[in-house]
């Protein structure tokens, strides 16, 4: 009884967790698209509610309503699998993170590794879509997206290991609490952590395909990449896994680097303020900064992409975990020490 | 009861795909398989509490070596029906092999000691009774302490590896065009634009 009671307390917690999350997403990709329309000096989605905040939920009816369409010479099963592949994967990374302290679905040792692991997954369900379509362009779009993950990830593997190095657990509620000194804002690990911060926010668009690394979808050269044959509900699940793998990435930046829950301003006031508005209101800053990215910057060409990845962020972020580790041996502040 | 549960669900799966990862007709379905396979594997791991193992199973060998399987596999036109026809000449081969692999199998799950001379080693450091580590430390402690230089080799060994596929697949083709980027950031604009003057119906 005890344990059909604690299955179901836990399968309401993921459920509200997840309606909250994809609420978040929905008035996140209308900010996304606030955000572009305004750099650009349009107006943006303003027709569907006040101020179009509605625009998100009008687009979820009209994909799920209109006619799902499989390709004649597609890999049914295969084809479909791969944008709930896309999705599951993207929720699952969730079930790992804090948004305060002890609010974590499951609070596991392991939980950074759990959440690179997740997130290297996520480049299955283009590689399966893309190649299941049986069409030349996701083809060529799931070879691209293969290299471009596999080479981003190792940058991100060792901006981890720094952070890693100075908390002295894989526990993402340690790192949080690892940051909590008086200092506040001044003592979370971007300010220490400057360039691995700057190379974790690139990386991180880099993995998760968004522009100017979206080579994955260049439209330019490849229609619309491993999306082309996929509409109605598989290509809403395609861009829902996407937007929620930005947010964990947004997720994994405040954890990392800005301090997870805690206040920027360690004292009375701000210090009242219940830590999830502080984690929504950091996650949301970095999305903001993802947004801007997108609006201003330039696709990058493949080569160049595969450049920055492999012979400027793999040689900084090396000499990092290495000039780190000795700062923290020879000072004494490694932890455990 | 759940963990047996759960047991039998991730092993029945392992099996299963891994069955199928040779009875795929497809290699692209083939290579699938073996991924849920390493993914059940990984499950295993975890509900021996082995949670740092599950996790490195899982970015290694389904984030990365995978992927690269798939590429290689995707890119490839492989003809299995042409591929099968040898089966029966290579059978014997096979077999000898699997025979290894299953005495082997049966020496470390009955844990029989050929020469028990041979395990005249430092007894593995016991972990300390206070401290409830975690097996991440726990395999820390040992990999970089006890077992340093075989950790120093087996790096050294895959550094030898890479080199060597760097070395076999690394061609300089002369007269290839390539960019220098750090020759054109440094470009200045007095370098690359030349203003002239152009007289008027005179032309440069």
């Amino acid at each position: 009884m005890d344990l059909f009671l604690s299955v179901l307390l836990m399968l309401g917690k993921s459920l509200l967790l997840i309606v909250a999350l994809l609420v978040f997403i929905a008035f996140a990709l209308y900010g996304d698209r606030k955000v572009w329309a305004a750099v650009q000096l349009r107006r943006g989605p303003n027709v569907v509610g006040p101020w179009g905040l509605m625009q998100s939920f009008a687009d979820l009816l009209k994909f799920a309503l209109k006619e799902p369409v499989i390709p004649a010479g597609a890999n049914k099963g295969l084809f479909l699998l791969a944008p709930f592949v896309t999705t599951l994967l993207a929720l699952s990374a969730w079930a790992v993170i804090p948004l305060n302290d002890g609010w974590a679905l499951a609070d596991i040792n392991v939980g950074i590794l759990y959440l690179f692991a997740i997130s290297s997954l996520g480049v299955y369900g283009v590689i399966m879509g893309g190649w299941a379509s049986n069409s030349k362009y996701p083809f060529l779009s799931a070879l691209r997206s293969a290299a471009q993950m596999v080479s981003y990830e190792v940058s991100i593997g060792f901006v981890i290991i720094t952070v890693l190095l100075c908390v002295g657990s894989l526990n993402l509620t340690d790192i949080v609490n690892a940051q909590d000194t008086r200092a506040g804002l001044l003592g979370w690990y971007w300010l220490p952590l400057l360039p691995m911060f700057v190379i974790f926010f690139i990386s991180a668009m880099a993995e998760t395909n968004r522009p100017p690394f979206d080579l994955v979808e260049a439209e330019s050269e490849l229609v619309a990449g491993f999306m082309v044959e996929y509409s109605s509900t598989p290509y809403l699940l395609f861009m829902l896994g996407e937007y929620v793998a930005i947010m964990t990435m947004c997720a994994l930046m405040t954890i990392l680097f800005l301090g997870g829950w805690l206040s920027p301003i360690p004292f009375a006031p701000f210090t009242w303020v219940p830590g999830v508005i502080w984690f929504v209101l950091k996650a949301s800053f970095m999305f903001f900064l993802i947004a801007m990215v997108k609006a201003f910057v330039p696709r990058y060409r493949y080569d160049q992409l595969m450049r920055l990845g492999w012979k400027v962020f793999l040689p900084i972020s090396l000499a990092m975990v290495v000039i780190v580790a000795g700062v923290l041996q020879l000072t004494g502040w490694a932890p455990g020490h | 009861m759940a963990a047996a549960a759960f047991f039998y669900l991730f092993a029945g799966i392992t099996l299963a795909s891994a069955l199928m990862v040779i009875a795929a007709k497809n290699p692209v379905h083939s290579v699938l398989f073996l991924i849920l396979a390493f993914v059940n594997a990984a499950g295993l791991f975890l509900l021996m509490g082995a949670e740092f193992l599950a996790m490195i199973l899982v970015v290694v060998y389904v984030g990365a070596v995978a992927v690269l399987f798939l590429f290689v596999v995707m890119m490839l036109d492989v003809d299995f029906a042409q591929l099968r026809q040898g089966f029966l000449s290579y059978l014997p081969f096979g077999a000898v092999i699997a025979l290894m692999l299953l005495v082997e199998l049966v020496l470390v799950v009955t844990t029989y000691i050929v020469q028990p001379g041979a395990l005249k080693g430092p007894a593995p450091a016991a972990p300390s009774a206070d401290a409830l580590i975690s097996n991440t430390e726990a395999l820390g402690r040992v990999l970089y302490t006890q077992y340093l230089y075989f950790f120093q080799a087996a790096g050294l060994v895959l550094l030898v590896a890479m080199i060597g596929a760097i070395v076999l697949t690394l061609r300089h083709k002369a007269g290839v065009k390539r960019q220098d980027i750090s020759r054109q950031v440094a470009r200045t604009p007095e370098a690359a634009v030349e203003i002239k003057k152009v007289p008027f119906r005179q032309g440069v």
